[in-house]
């Protein structure tokens, strides 16, 4: 059968600007290969002409449904570089915002995965019940997405005691409404016949191109930053690490299902344990030795890093911004191969790649 | 109190076994750095490759995190830095060992460690057209994130001045 090149892209189907040029024989993908780029900004040069503080806003704008996420290592390199340990309190808030964060990241990508399969109800669903998520972020840090919250030393504020009650109330409800989810979408015969089995990614081949986040660990690597290299206070937290040996789409659905059970967990043990006292250290400047230090999170989509090189100057030297999207871009070729045509919009949203943090 | 300072010497215990072992392997090493879970380990470019090696076959170090590219127009010089990490031994899942080679800001070229670690690919290729550097054996050195005809130099360098600034 002859070939056809088709390029899918860069005008994004729901998530992004990204292209795909895909080799098709018939109706199966034999080859593709990610072309992204299309939203680069230069955020790490940005980063060199802007101050410690002024870098917080922009870091997190290429990641704006995980702002926790996204500069919580900057954050966390930053503050090795100034040898400063930051109150109890304030760690637990960094990480109930995280796990905020998590949760509502990953309703985006469930919402998103209803447009993929034209399921109507799963995007509006997730939608709906992220509201609530960010509703309880807006308690707490006092913006709905982007916060600029955590600043070296601690977070910028305190946040209200009626949070611990909205909390528990939000959890309670979408405890139960997560139930409806697994009825309605993942135990659909629809959504199980286009993702069960569909863009297999091997353990081997998961560990050899070095991937990451949920779909690391649907390729059945019990791998977690949070438990890995264990950062805040997660070490004092109880939680699983979901896992699956299926490595395909469906898995990568059902590790967000069950990483959003574990979050409400998190949350609920942080409001619980949260201790009373300051939540930032009184520094009169942001003064940073010459050195580097490399620190990475477990952010929702995966393993997010920066490498942070000062030279004592009032401006970083060097940023180097490394994003799960961007190390998950090598699996595209992995997991299309063999995919039908119709399957390939659910397989590229499964790794829950998104083009703008990829680019940065 | 005692406790929590009784893990920390054994975590940097095994830092330093490490660091040791790569020390007692290469002995023209350039610098080792040992922070509580962080190594730098700094060789020189034609060392690279040979270092690179034993740190996946013999350390168990599976997959690179991130491939970085520093400027340092004052000597004339880049440093590119592997950060490795692994996924296959569970005991030092929490280590990462940053390797680094300084090479000539004149004829910026070094080896493609993509034979090692395929995880490389799309960072080389990145520091490739930020900085210009280019991976000798890389099967696919192209633009990936920079407009197809951006036509200045490659935007990471120091003597880049973004419009404006």
């Amino acid at each position: 059968m002859s070939k056809l090149s088709l390029s899918v892209g860069p005008q994004h189907p729901g998530s992004g600007h990204m292209r795909i040029i895909l080799t098709l024989s018939g109706d199966y993908i034999i080859e593709a290969i990610p072309d992204p780029g299309y939203v680069h900004r230069g955020e790490e040069k940005l980063a060199e002409y802007r101050t410690y503080i002024q870098n917080i806003p922009h870091l997190e704008r290429p990641v704006l449904l995980d702002a926790t996420g996204a500069i919580f290592p900057y954050i966390l390199a930053v503050e090795d570089l100034m040898n400063i340990i930051v109150p109890e309190r304030a760690q637990f808030i960094r990480v109930i915002m995280a796990e905020l964060n998590r949760i509502i990241s990953h309703l985006y990508y469930m919402a998103i995965y209803g447009i993929f399969m034209g399921h109507s109800t799963m995007f509006m669903w997730p939608v709906g019940d992220r509201e609530v998520f960010i509703d309880l972020a807006n308690n707490i840090a006092g913006q709905r997405v982007s916060y600029a919250f955590l600043v070296p030393g601690g977070v910028r504020n305190d946040m209200p005691e009626i949070v611990k009650e909205r909390a528990e109330k939000a959890c309670n409800y979408f405890e139960k409404h997560l139930i409806e989810y697994e009825r309605i979408f993942m135990n659909n015969p629809l959504f199980e016949k286009r993702t069960k089995g569909v863009g297999i990614l091997s353990k081997q081949d998961a560990i050899r191109l070095g991937v990451v986040g949920p779909t690391l660990r649907a390729s059945g690597v019990k791998s977690d930053v949070r438990k890995d290299d264990t950062y805040s206070v997660y070490d004092q937290l109880d939680f699983e690490i979901p896992v699956s040996n299926a490595c395909d789409s469906w898995s990568r659905a059902w590790i967000h299902m069950e990483e959003m059970r574990q979050s409400m967990s998190i949350i609920r043990q942080c409001l619980k344990r949260i201790p009373a006292g300051p939540v930032k250290l009184n520094l009169k400047q942001i003064k940073v030795p010459p050195g580097e230090s490399f620190s990475r999170v477990e952010a929702a989509r995966g393993t997010l890093s920066y490498y942070l090189i000062s030279d004592g100057g009032k401006v970083p030297y060097r940023v180097r911004i490394m994003t799960p999207s961007f190390r998950n871009l090598i699996t595209i070729p992995n997991i299309m191969k063999g995919v039908m045509l119709a399957d390939m919009p659910p397989t590229y949203w499964g790794i829950d790649y998104w083009p703008v943090e990829a680019d940065r | 109190m005692l406790e929590t300072s009784n893990t920390e010497s054994t975590l940097i215990e095994r830092e330093q076994k490490l660091a040791a072992d790569l020390k007692s392997r290469f002995d023209d090493v350039l610098e080792i750095t040992i922070k509580p879970k962080r190594i730098k380990i700094k060789v020189k470019l034609e060392k690279l490759l040979d270092t690179a090696n034993y740190i996946n076959n013999n350390l168990g170090f599976d997959h690179s995190t991130s491939v970085s590219g520093v400027d340092y127009p004052n000597s004339k010089e880049f440093e590119v830095v592997y950060h490795l990490s692994t996924y296959g031994r569970e005991d030092i899942r929490d280590i990462v060992i940053a390797l680094s080679t300084r090479i000539s800001r004149d004829e910026p070229k070094t080896q493609s460690l993509i034979s090692i670690w395929p995880s490389v690919e799309y960072s080389e290729r990145e520091t490739f057209e930020m900085f210009g550097i280019i991976f000798v054996g890389h099967p696919k050195l192209e633009k990936l994130l920079l407009p197809e005809d951006w036509n200045d130099i490659p935007p990471l360098r120091k003597d880049f001045k973004p419009p404006g600034r």
